[in-house]
């Protein structure tokens, strides 16, 4: 079979194409006008708490977290 | 047991409309014999395959239709959806595309552009940030987008603002990463630019 094509550069510096899809709708998100762009960037945050485990008991929650890029 | 009886009329009659009959299909018959067989005085519900709209059949090579068929998705809501349209120019990996109906069967990968229908003489423009288009044999486009939106709700002067800060951010940038993530931002920002002008 012959060799894989050249992969893209965002795959050579470790990205996956996930992630960089994600990034490039961020992107057109945050150019839109204005009523789109609020509704657009609402649209995708994302809510979440993260809590650490240490020797089987959770240690205590941090408060959540608004992200805007999931 | 009288309510029951008519409810059963009712949904009886309905499904033996004549558009009902063409929708249902070998499988779906499987489950209907099946549930009559064990709850003969229940309604059946409705299976997803009688949901499903049926799509031009791929098999005559002979007969190329003379539009084709488009369905536009993004992550948020279904663009378009069975559209015809002449020709349709897909910014692929690989260049602008321009895909009319007979095209061979496809699948590539899209780059942050700007995707064209053109129907008769009028141009609808959308501004696609990163998907798949799939062309089937019998003329049917499927375009999946994060992010498809139309060239009008762009606003020029965040392009610009954009275009300033990556290119600056490249400079500044020392890990790949941030080398990617900069190039990434200048690549769909002067896609932006020039679908403004363009």
């Amino acid at each position: 079979m012959a060799s894989n094509a050249a992969v893209p550069f965002w795959r050579a510096a470790g990205m996956t194409y996930i992630t960089y899809s994600n990034l490039c709708a961020n992107l057109v998100r945050q150019c839109l006008k204005e009523p789109h762009r609020s509704e657009a960037l609402n649209r995708e945050k994302v809510h979440f708490s993260i809590s650490k485990w240490a020797k089987g008991k959770p240690e205590k929650p941090k408060s959540p977290v608004l992200h805007y890029y999931s | 047991m009288l309510r029951r009886a008519t409810t059963r009329i009712l949904s009886h009659r309905r499904h033996c409309s004549t558009a009902e009959a063409l929708k249902v299909t070998a499988a779906d018959d499987l489950f209907m014999a099946a549930w009559k067989r064990t709850m003969p005085n229940l309604d059946p519900p409705k299976t997803p395959l009688s949901f499903l709209q049926p799509r031009p059949s791929t098999a005559s090579a002979a007969s190329i239709p003379s539009k084709m068929t488009i369905n536009l998705v993004s992550s948020c809501s279904s663009g378009l959806s069975n559209k015809q349209a002449h020709m349709v120019i897909v910014p692929a990996t690989t260049g602008q595309m321009g895909i009319l109906p007979g095209h061979v069967a496809s699948i590539s990968e899209l780059k942050p552009g700007l995707l064209s229908i053109y129907e008769g003489n009028e141009v609808t423009k959308y501004f696609i940030s990163s998907g798949f288009a799939f062309v089937h044999s019998n003329s049917v486009a499927d375009i999946i987008a994060a992010e498809a939106v139309p060239i009008e709700q762009v606003d020029p002067s965040s392009v610009q603002k954009g275009l300033a800060e990556f290119t600056q951010k490249l400079s500044t940038a020392s890990t790949d990463l941030e080398k990617a993530e900069a190039q990434i931002g200048l690549d769909v920002l002067s896609a932006l630019n020039s679908s403004l002008s363009g």
